[in-house]
């Protein structure tokens, strides 16, 4: 659907009977794969909720003092004890890698090949960078003896939710990258621009891609900020 | 062809409120970062944890993930299941309550 097109369909919530009510689309002017992208991550939505769900439940409901996470999660500076400083500069890395991919989906549109691949690299040592870390804690933790079934520092199910959590929050990111190392080279190819057949899809596509990978990527952002505000904050 | 390129540039947001966001959110990791510095606790804490951190989904989602420039139809399609995991939180907040009870009633007192 064309933007003039669009701009000819009733606009807010009057849009909503008239698109539903419409023929053969209801998501009017929403690229069909970005459209799928938003229910995978709907239904992504709801794993990650389980999961933070079943933390709270287990969180609440035990009897054994939880782990006090600014401790745990400390890091020495000189001998001096920083909490949760790890995690803080995973944050503003993923921030930061959000806000690259955030560049590169513009620039993607405006096709500015070569911005839009630069970003996307950037976007993509981001989200290296933060798995870096991520590895990092989770060998520390292993170190100090964290398991799954106990720790050394109050209730044992705080294991568990740690590794479950972010191990698939970091499963997430870790498919992130790939698909960014992927589309960076797409990129610069100029397969957006010649319509190069993909590899496993055989069929055309456009900078429409950058976006729907942007979408993947903000969302993976998105989780990090309910872990960080649950699981290192609360 | 180049008016063609124009008008699809048109469509593309400015530069200026992908970096206004990004500073934002920076903004407010730094300031939820300072509730654990500043080590409040309680009520406040909480509220406050609870507060930047909607804060911040709701930047991501409205002005990286564009659903502040989509149809009503798409965003309503995903935001109202939200509601079901806000039941679903509220179901397992009163059972979490009912064991965390039950095994001090129990295990703890009993034993």
């Amino acid at each position: 659907m064309d933007q003039a097109a669009l701009k000819k369909l009733p606009r807010g919530w009057k849009g909503i009977p008239s698109d539903l009510g419409s023929d053969q689309t209801a998501f009017k002017g929403v690229n069909w794969g970005k459209g799928m992208m938003w229910i995978f991550l709907l239904s992504d939505t709801f794993i990650f909720s389980c999961f933070l769900l079943s933390y709270m439940t287990g969180r609440g409901s035990t009897v054994q003092p939880w782990p006090n996470p600014s401790e745990v999660f400390a890091l020495d500076v000189f001998g001096v004890p920083v909490p949760l400083l790890l995690i803080a500069i995973m944050t503003f890395v993923l921030i930061t890698s959000s806000g690259t991919m955030a560049m590169a989906v513009k620039y993607g549109y405006e096709k500015n090949r070569k911005l839009c691949g630069i970003f996307l690299l950037l976007t993509a040592l981001g989200g290296l960078t933060f798995v870096g870390m991520q590895a990092f804690e989770w060998s520390k933790l292993i170190h100090e003896g964290v398991r799954p079934w106990e720790n050394p520092f109050g209730a044992p199910q705080f294991g568990s939710f740690f590794f479950m959590i972010t191990g698939f929050h970091g499963t997430h990111v870790s498919i992130g990258v790939i698909f960014l190392i992927i589309f960076t080279r797409k990129v610069f190819r100029g397969d957006f621009d010649s319509g190069r057949k993909g590899y496993f899809t055989s069929m055309k596509s456009d900078y429409v891609a950058i976006e729907i990978l942007g979408l993947y990527w903000h969302f993976v952002d998105l989780v990090w900020v309910f872990i960080f505000a649950f699981f290192y904050l609360w | 062809m180049a008016e063609n390129i124009k008008k699809e540039q048109a469509t593309t947001h400015k530069l200026g409120i992908y970096l206004w966001i990004w500073g934002l959110l920076f903004v407010l990791s730094f300031f939820s970062y300072m509730v654990d510095w500043l080590q409040f606790q309680g009520l406040l804490r909480w509220t406050l944890i609870l507060i930047f951190m909607f804060l911040k989904a709701g930047l991501i989602m409205a002005f990286f993930m564009h659903l502040f420039w989509e149809r009503y139809t798409l965003v309503n399609v995903l935001l109202w299941p939200m509601t079901a995991i806000a039941t679903f939180v509220g179901l397992m907040v009163a059972e979490s309550k009912y064991t965390v009870f039950t095994r001090f009633f129990y295990f703890v007192l009993g034993s």
